[in-house]
């Protein structure tokens, strides 16, 4: 049963917070089987069977009659055999749990191979985090049972600023440890020069980049950037930040703006999830693939190192090119 | 051996012994599926044409066989006389039996039965028939489980017969499933809604749906209504079809609004914007009517949530 080569690839949706991602996985699947049976109608094959007549009249020849018909076979009707696609494999990116909201890599059909890999190398993802000084919670996020309420009339932008730069700095040095490179060497030195060095495989979440973009007491909202992460971690890191500023903050929303290149601008809106405008994201994906002149998803290249080191290249011009 | 001399393979018969030679059919004695028995058997023949799904029959146990012990003309066609004979349409019959099948091993004398019941309680023949397309379940229910059913209705929502007539008639299904999802909707919306005697009437006269539907959603959307939205019962019970839609494009609609700040559900102020357009709109005609914006905004404002 192959589907045709629009129905491969990879693509990203907006997914709505306060729904699981198996659902959103679950519609996207339903969407696309509807329209590739709809536009995949076989048409019932006929054969030719011998219909056996005998003559009524009485006077007529004794011989029988023996005409052919092309009779439809019912056995291959579409609704007795079914709809020709029963299943189509969807597989998902990085997860995010219910309650977040944000980009989520899909991949059907051969796009899930890419998907693997792409799971196993090492790119970053942006995220928005909306935070509230004045609560903690038991689970971090604004909805849990209040465990503590304080002031927060002391915190001014700039210590907010220096408790980020901390924290900042300590993640950069989880990174220095969690690479595989010796510390002393050059092969270090220059590595770092080029901004490769980085864990391998799954290792404790790390952010590589934290800033504040909004601050209006009580409410104020950071920009993440972090390798192997889940969201509950980033709750966490609010809920410390807060604790740092002799304070305490919850996380109100988190929202995954980037997932290694596919961005906001890709992702399709919860009105946009029918066959065919998931098939044009995949044609998109196609084509900016073709356009782009270095390999970003090397399927056959051997070590995972190398085509980490390419994405997270690529990613730097990006950055470089925007800001 | 001396049998079998007589007969050689090369010996030229008439046609007439030909055609009489019965050659035993290739039929697999036991199969999972009905793809290898539907050009044998009349019934399975005639059943496909009528646009009965058999794929759908044949993953459920003991239907396949049972329509298999079918006979055409003894079992399935007095049955389906008898349904268009109260009024039923041909491209109706397919859908009734794909999800119904039992239909066509009921007894003919049940069914009269059934549908005599329901002509004395005053439903039109169109409305039986139309009834009948609609829940292809009603007729394998006893003359005494549709009276009870007609009972709790109009006693429980104290409505009068033609209103429960009404309601029965647009969503049949209230008389197929069982009372116990519909006693508990109705105790939510009196005890954890708020919502009084005739609220509730009025609310299920309108949109009869209220009463079948997921108790969880219906107490999300409501609380989202009342304590977010800040919309009074009152307002909810004007335009009870506001609890009917999916809360994810409540939510999406009011937040843009409340961003373009127009969001006044208040009929009593200026720019006023009734619950009823909110969620029924499509999404274009939300924007260029209700939001003023453009359709793509509303897309983007979607990606900011």
């Amino acid at each position: 049963m192959r589907a045709c080569a629009n129905t491969q690839g990879v693509f990203c949706v907006y997914k709505p917070a306060d729904v699981h991602w198996k659902l959103v996985r679950d519609t996207i699947e339903t969407n696309l089987l509807k329209g590739v049976n709809a536009t995949h109608p076989q048409p019932v094959p006929r054969e030719v069977r011998f219909l056996v007549s005998s003559s009524d009249e009485p006077g007529a020849a004794k011989g029988l009659r023996v005409s052919p018909a092309a009779v439809p076979v019912l056995s291959k009707h579409p609704l007795v055999t079914g709809p020709e696609f029963q299943q189509i494999k969807v597989g998902v990116g990085h997860r995010l749990d219910t309650s977040s909201s944000g980009v989520l890599v899909l991949a059907v059909g051969n796009g899930n191979k890419t998907l693997n890999d792409l799971y196993n190398t090492r790119i970053t993802r942006d995220y928005t985090l909306e935070c509230e000084f004045g609560m903690a919670t038991h689970d971090f996020s604004h909805t849990g049972r209040v465990l503590e309420r304080s002031t927060y009339d002391h915190i001014s932008e700039d210590k907010l600023e220096r408790v980020t730069a901390m924290l900042e700095g300590a993640n950069q040095k989880a990174l220095r440890m969690y690479s595989t490179v010796d510390m002393g060497s050059q092969e270090a030195y220059e590595m770092a020069a080029k901004g490769l060095l980085g864990p391998d495989g799954k290792s404790a979440p790390i952010l590589t980049g934290l800033r504040c973009i909004h601050f209006q007491p009580p409410k104020f909202t950071l920009e993440v950037q972090c390798l192997n992460e889940t969201q509950k971690y980033l709750r966490k890191v609010v809920h410390e930040i807060g604790l740092e500023l002799r304070s305490t903050a919850v996380c109100k929303g988190v929202r995954r703006t980037r997932d290694g290149l596919f961005t906001l601008q890709d992702a399709l809106t919860r009105h946009h999830w029918s066959a065919a405008d998931v098939m044009e994201a995949i044609y998109k994906y196609h084509s900016s693939k073709r356009n782009q002149k270095k390999i970003l998803f090397p399927i056959r290249e051997s070590t995972l190192e190398t085509s980490g080191s390419r994405l997270t290249g690529t990613h730097q011009n990006k950055d470089a090119a925007a800001g | 051996l001396d049998v079998a001399e007589e007969y050689s393979a090369l010996e030229e018969i008439s046609d007439e012994e030909a055609a009489g030679i019965s050659i035993p059919a290739n039929i697999p004695p036991a199969s999972n599926s009905l793809r290898d028995y539907v050009d044998k058997s009349e019934t399975l023949t005639k059943l496909v044409q009528l646009g009965v799904h058999l794929w759908k029959l044949e993953q459920r146990p003991n239907v396949g066989s049972m329509l298999l012990r079918l006979d055409f003309n003894t079992d399935v066609a007095p049955r389906l006389l008898f349904l268009k004979q109260i009024g039923v349409e041909n491209s109706r019959l397919g859908y009734i039996i794909t999800h119904n099948p039992f239909i066509l091993t009921a007894d003919l004398d049940n069914l009269q039965a059934r549908v005599n019941y329901l002509k004395s309680k005053k439903f039109s023949s169109e409305t039986v028939a139309s009834m009948v397309s609609r829940a292809p379940f009603l007729l394998s229910f006893s003359v005494k489980r549709l009276d009870n059913r007609l009972g709790f209705y109009q006693q429980q929502l104290k409505l009068s017969a033609s209103n429960t007539r009404d309601i029965v008639a647009r969503l049949p299904r209230l008389l197929c499933g069982s009372l116990e999802p519909v006693k508990e909707n109705l105790k939510v919306c009196e005890i954890e809604l708020g919502f009084k005697q005739n609220e509730i009437q009025h609310m299920v006269i309108a949109v009869p749906k209220v009463l079948t539907a997921n108790k969880k959603k219906l107490t999300q959307i409501f609380d989202y209504l009342h304590n977010t939205m800040k919309v009074p019962h009152h307002l909810i019970t004007k335009f009870p079809q506001v609890l009917n839609t999916k809360f994810l494009r409540l939510r999406e609609r009011h937040l843009f609004l409340e961003y373009l700040e127009k969001a006044q559900y208040d009929p009593t102020l200026a720019r006023y914007i009734s619950l009823d357009r909110l969620v029924s709109l499509p999404d274009e005609t939300f924007c260029t009517e209700l939001a003023l914006a453009t359709l793509d905004d509303f897309y983007l404002f979607q990606k900011t949530l």
